[in-house]
């Protein structure tokens, strides 16, 4: 007993890992897209809700892997790009970018706790619609706009449903 | 290199991703392309599954609205029975037609009497673009639906095909900051460019001089120009008007989302219509038309084919009679120019003899 005491060490911050049903996943991230698509168009306001993100976001910081995560904010950028009028390839890299930093943060911080999420829900939306303004800009020369304020409310709105949302995705957890 | 890309897997893999899709960016932009197969896969999983649940909310929705139709109908049948069957008759049929509930039946009405083949179709999501006032519909290219068709509902022009797949097609709306079209005023045939403005049920005309006539409440039309809608489908009604700096600032509130926006017609074959007449604002009395040219008169093309409405058309029109004036013929060589500083006499009428 003792000698089992002695050898027992607390698992490391990123071998804490979160596995999911590969159906979960899919099921998730299919009804993401879809209530971007579908959900909004009778309730305009809730096309400010950015899913796709939130989830990629979520998946990243449980994987605690930055390139299941990129490949997963790839993954979920090209589909969203699919279903819009953009050139492919906008939304797939800021949700590259978005998936490996969520990831890479992952393992230095405890993403289980909800004032944290609350942050890194309220970041990676700013970051998220800074990075396609300045693509936009930079990439396509279209002239878009980036109204600050508007950003600011939205992220903080993203940021309040991320706690809630995540909060209901745990349950769906295989191991902890 | 080995140990480098050991040493640094996860950077590595994230700099190819990046790079593929930069890649795959410059492709598109290089070529004005579209990589097609992506979009199709993508639009394939999800809009069957937007189907459905457009048709189940949809299927829920008649459902309760005909349960209570029928109470409606109930009630009123114990109320009409004294009343002729005809009245009844057309009570039930005007009803219907006024009925914001049914715009499906208004569409097909509005569908027999276009002059324009048509083919319904049903809003079945929004893209997922940020800020962009694009949807898709029910109908692709198995239905006969092109790129660049028009999109119209029967209260006005609702917005064009952008995107077509098999069994879907995108369509962007008259509202997209992205939109325009070609119009005409219905008044004083003004002709103008209608740009969408991000904002539900407005748009604004552009390129209208300041010296050219628009009233607020006038309607404006398409005009045929962009070769997408044809001549003739009501855009909306002037509800602003202001001099710019050179060119009118026209605000219109659109007409085509008077009764929301489910259902559409996607014009196969379009028709130009005539604009609808209306009477012209300046003119305070009816004018008969011109009387008939005398037989055997020689045929004179008038100097001014449209109304004076420029300073340009003025100066023109004040040299045409400084010439006539002096006797001067222009365009003869050899004639010199006529006097343009002379003063210009006035008509006198004679006075009637008592």
């Amino acid at each position: 007993m003792t000698g089992f005491t002695e050898n027992y060490r607390e698992p490391l911050r990123k071998e804490r890992t979160s596995l999911f049903n590969i159906a979960v996943i899919a099921g998730i991230s299919l009804l993401a897209i879809l209530f971007r698509v579908y959900v909004s168009r009778f309730v305009p306001y809730l096309q400010y809700l950015e899913l796709p993100l939130l989830v990629t976001v979520y998946f990243s910081l449980m994987w605690r892997s930055p390139i299941a995560g990129l490949l997963f904010g790839a993954a979920m950028g090209l589909a969203q790009d699919s279903l819009s009028h953009q050139l492919l390839g906008m939304f797939g890299i800021v949700k590259t970018l978005v998936g490996y930093f969520a990831a890479s943060m992952s393992l230095r911080v405890d993403v289980g706790n909800p004032l944290l999420r609350l942050v890194l829900g309220f970041f990676f939306f700013f970051f998220h619609a800074l990075l396609i303004w300045v693509l936009t800009r930079a990439l396509l020369g279209q002239a878009a706009q980036f109204e600050v304020p508007q950003v600011l409310v939205v992220a903080i709105l993203n940021a309040i449903v991320a706690v809630f949302l995540y909060q209901l995705l745990d349950r769906l957890k295989i191991t902890g | 290199m080995e140990f480098f890309l050991n040493r640094y897997r996860n950077l590595s893999v994230l700099v190819a991703a990046i790079l593929a899709q930069l890649v795959l960016l410059a492709y598109q932009v290089k070529t004005n392309g579209d990589v097609r197969l992506i979009r199709v896969w993508a639009v394939g999983a999800v809009t069957p599954l937007a189907r459905v649940i457009e048709t189940g909310r949809s299927g829920v929705s008649h459902f309760f609205s005909d349960y209570f139709v029928l109470l409606d109908v109930r009630e009123e049948n114990k109320r009409m029975k004294t009343e002729l069957d005809r009245v009844k008759m057309d009570n039930q049929y005007l009803r219907a037609e006024l009925s914001t509930a049914d715009r499906a039946q208004s569409l097909a009405i509005f569908q027999k009497h276009s002059p324009s083949k048509t083919v319904a179709a049903h809003i079945i999501g929004n893209t997922t673009g940020a800020g962009a006032k694009v949807v898709f519909i029910d109908r692709g290219s198995s239905s006969g639906i092109e790129p660049g068709m028009a999109v119209i509902t029967p209260d006005g022009i609702a917005g064009k095909v952008t995107k077509v797949f098999f069994a879907a097609a995108q369509v962007m709306l008259v509202t997209d900051g992205t939109f325009a079209a070609g119009v005409i005023s219905q008044n004083n045939r003004v002709h103008g460019t209608f740009k969408g403005l991000d904002y539900e049920g407005t748009g604004r005309i552009e390129h209208v001089q300041n010296e050219q006539k628009i009233d607020p409440g006038e309607w404006f039309f398409t005009s045929g120009d962009d070769r997408i809608f044809p001549k003739g489908l009501p855009v909306g009604e002037v509800t602003t008007v202001h001099q710019g700096k050179t060119e009118k600032e026209i605000y219109v509130s659109l007409s085509g989302f008077k009764n929301g926006l489910e259902e559409v017609l996607i014009i196969v074959e379009g028709v130009h219509a005539s604009i609808p007449d209306a009477p012209v604002t300046n003119q305070a009395v009816h004018l008969l038309a011109p009387p008939p040219p005398d037989p055997g008169a020689p045929v004179v093309q008038p100097l001014q084919t449209g109304p004076i409405a420029t300073d340009a058309d003025r100066i023109k029109e004040q040299y045409r009679k400084l010439g006539e004036q002096q006797k001067h013929m222009y365009g003869e060589r050899g004639n010199g120019a006529p006097n343009y500083n002379a003063p210009l006499k006035t008509e006198v009428k004679p006075e009637p003899k008592p």
